[in-house]
């Protein structure tokens, strides 16, 4: 399964095959990031980019992000995962692939929204889904399910209407046992029954 | 108001040189959405104009924004079901299936003959759909309007038969991870049939309306082409990716639910243009009657959920409530969420509107780490920028309906 990791590994040193169930997988250092995804689509036919995305590992893990790569080979009908830990925790940052793959350019794009990862040298990198003065990265495991509140993204119509962003109103929720603990505590229950819709949650809380 | 200015006429072919500048006008800017019937849901371009061309767009997408995949990150995978609906809402059941699916590759699940055969059963269903939704709409788009009064009416029947399997016309959530949430009623399959029967003669008689339309071919042919090269380099798939000309279909290359087993065709596009788009789509609903007849004449007995995953799939009602066993394994599948291995699993399918993948993160236990939605509509709608320019505002309608997209499975 990991022949492709073991053809490149002469020629990119540093990178590893990665531990995968499913598609062959290569841990890569950040700087090799753009020559192995040229590489693998010039001379190996990875020519449709799937997908880009992150993941965090948490605040106090180190590398926190990880930015990972799906890529297609049509002819081969196979995938392959291209994983790059992002080396400063505090101001994550990868080389953009939007060079190699106009494709990556919305995805990079929907990264950074999310996560806050810079992707170096993409042409536009502005927020995609949220909007641009929003303030926060959604999918950092910090962030919380209900939403911080916010201010509106017209200045004018947050002044006529006072109005904000308002966290979601989950009645301490979300209603879901957590992972790996014990039975008398993994029952259903409100992770924080201190706030309901009607007393309304204080921020030192969050 | 604008200043009225003072042409003197005269000569005018001296003049046309020296008063270029003078008559070009300003270039506009104008913005389409993101509450525009064109715009199928909030999409919003905004788009520079010079006279009636377009000479740049930007599309601005996150208006459906809901953060499912945080949401995700905070509840159980079967949970998460419900949600899957929310994606592409013309096609629920298909978006059901491939999350499902995703799932049990994580877990290393095999599933019954049954099983696989209801979901690629409901599959194609929902690309039938979806389909007639995209052709009736896009035919809606280019001034053509009993094509999409066929199509609904279609639609319609298929419909209540969704709702007699899954309980719920729209919002289906019917599979639970390591299979179905309940057998297929009786009779069921035969009034699918029926419906396949009867389903034809309208579907030749909608594309009859269309595809030999003057009226539809001129606005359509030649319109909004996307070359092979500019299709793989934006992450394009699907039927949109096919009528480029590109042989890509995941149910052929990386069979999955055992689509290996039936015959179909892949119908494959010449030019990449709005009208290939269209004809693409027509011969899907065709070949998928096709897929849907073959599985139902060979419909495998036995289970439709797999028996083996005790910590995955609950017990029956009746045994939950007469025996501990599994009262004690429907407790802990409803409160702590199946049980799945650690690992990173990446999983595509090819839904109606292109490729959607599923990329979870699981560090054990029955909440996901991390979920990823690649979502077709997503990728589709990022070539805009590239393929609006150069083409008239009015071929915008045209253009938006043959993508066939839904804001819901971009914005997530």
């Amino acid at each position: 399964m990991n022949e492709i990791v073991e053809s490149l590994q002469p020629r990119f040193a540093g990178i590893k095959p990665r531990e995968s169930s499913d598609h062959p997988a290569i841990q890569c250092p950040v700087g090799f990031i753009l020559p192995l995804i040229e590489c693998l689509r010039d001379e190996f036919d990875y020519k449709l980019l799937s997908d880009v995305t992150a993941v965090d590992w948490g605040e106090e893990e180190s590398p926190r992000f990880s930015v990972v790569y799906h890529i297609f080979s049509i002819k081969a009908a196979a995938h392959i995962r291209i994983v790059a830990d992002c080396e400063d925790d505090e101001n994550p940052s990868v080389p953009s692939i939007v060079s190699l793959f106009p494709a990556a350019n919305w995805h990079e794009r929907e990264t950074y929204d999310m996560f806050g990862i810079r992707f170096e040298g993409h042409p536009d990198l502005r927020r995609i889904l949220m909007w641009d003065e929003y303030p926060y990265y959604p999918l950092r495991k910090e962030f919380p399910l209900a939403g911080i509140e916010t201010e509106l993204p017209d200045a004018e119509i947050a002044e006529e209407t006072r109005a904000k962003v308002l966290a979601a109103p989950m009645m301490g929720g979300p209603f879901v046992a957590k992972e790996g603990e014990p039975m008398s505590r993994s029952e259903p229950r409100a992770k924080d029954q201190s706030w309901t819709e009607w007393s309304k949650k204080t921020l030192e809380e969050e | 108001m604008a200043e009225t200015k003072e042409i003197s006429i005269g000569d005018m072919g001296a003049r046309a040189g020296s008063y270029h500048d003078e008559l070009q006008g300003e270039d506009m800017e104008i913005n389409v959405g993101p509450s525009h019937p064109t715009t199928h849901g909030v999409l919003r371009l905004l788009m520079e104009l010079d006279g009636d061309i377009i000479t740049k767009c930007e599309p601005i997408v996150g208006y459906l924004h809901r953060g499912d995949e945080k949401i995700a990150e905070n509840m159980t995978y079967n949970q998460f079901v419900p949600y899957t609906d929310r994606l592409d809402y013309i096609a629920p059941l298909a978006n059901n299936v491939t999350y499902a699916m995703a799932v049990e590759q994580l877990a290393g699940l095999e599933l019954p003959p049954r099983c696989q055969a209801i979901r690629l059963l409901v599959t194609e269903l929902a690309r039938i759909s979806s389909h007639l939704l995209g052709i009736g709409v896009y035919g809606m788009d280019a001034g053509a309007w009993t094509p999409f009064m066929y199509t609904f009416t279609e639609r319609e029947k298929l419909y209540g038969l969704f709702e007699e399997l899954t309980g719920a016309r729209f919002t289906t959530s019917y599979t639970r991870i390591g299979g179905v949430a309940r057998d297929v009623p009786e009779g069921w399959l035969q009034r699918v049939l029926d419906f396949c029967d009867q389903h034809l003669p309208i579907l030749e008689e909608t594309t009859k309306l269309l595809t030999r339309n003057r009226i539809f071919m001129d606005r359509t042919e030649g319109v909004g082409v996307i070359s092979k090269e500019d299709a793989l380099a934006y992450g394009i798939t699907g039927p949109n990716l096919r009528a480029c000309g590109i042989d890509l279909d995941l149910r052929k290359d990386r069979p999955y639910l055992g689509y290996d087993q039936y015959e179909f065709d892949v119908p494959v596009g010449t030019t990449g243009d709005c009208y290939d788009r269209y004809l693409v789509r027509a011969e899907e609903v065709r070949q998928s009657i096709r897929i849907v007849r073959q599985v139902i004449k060979n419909f495998p007995d036995g289970a439709w959920y797999a028996e083996d995953a005790k910590k995955i799939y609950k017990p029956a009602k009746d045994k939950v409530l007469t025996s501990m066993e599994e009262l004690i394994q429907n407790f802990m599948i409803v409160t702590e969420g199946p049980r799945m291995p650690a690992g990173e699993v990446y999983f595509e399918a090819e839904n109606p509107k292109g490729i959607l993948g599923f990329f979870i993160v699981s560090k054990g236990g029955g909440v996901p780490y991390r979920m990823k939605i690649r979502s077709p509509s997503f990728c589709n709608l990022s070539i805009l920028p590239k393929l609006c320019p150069g083409s008239y505002l009015s071929d915008i309608t045209v253009l938006l309906g043959s993508l066939d997209f839904v804001m819901g499975e971009c914005d997530r």
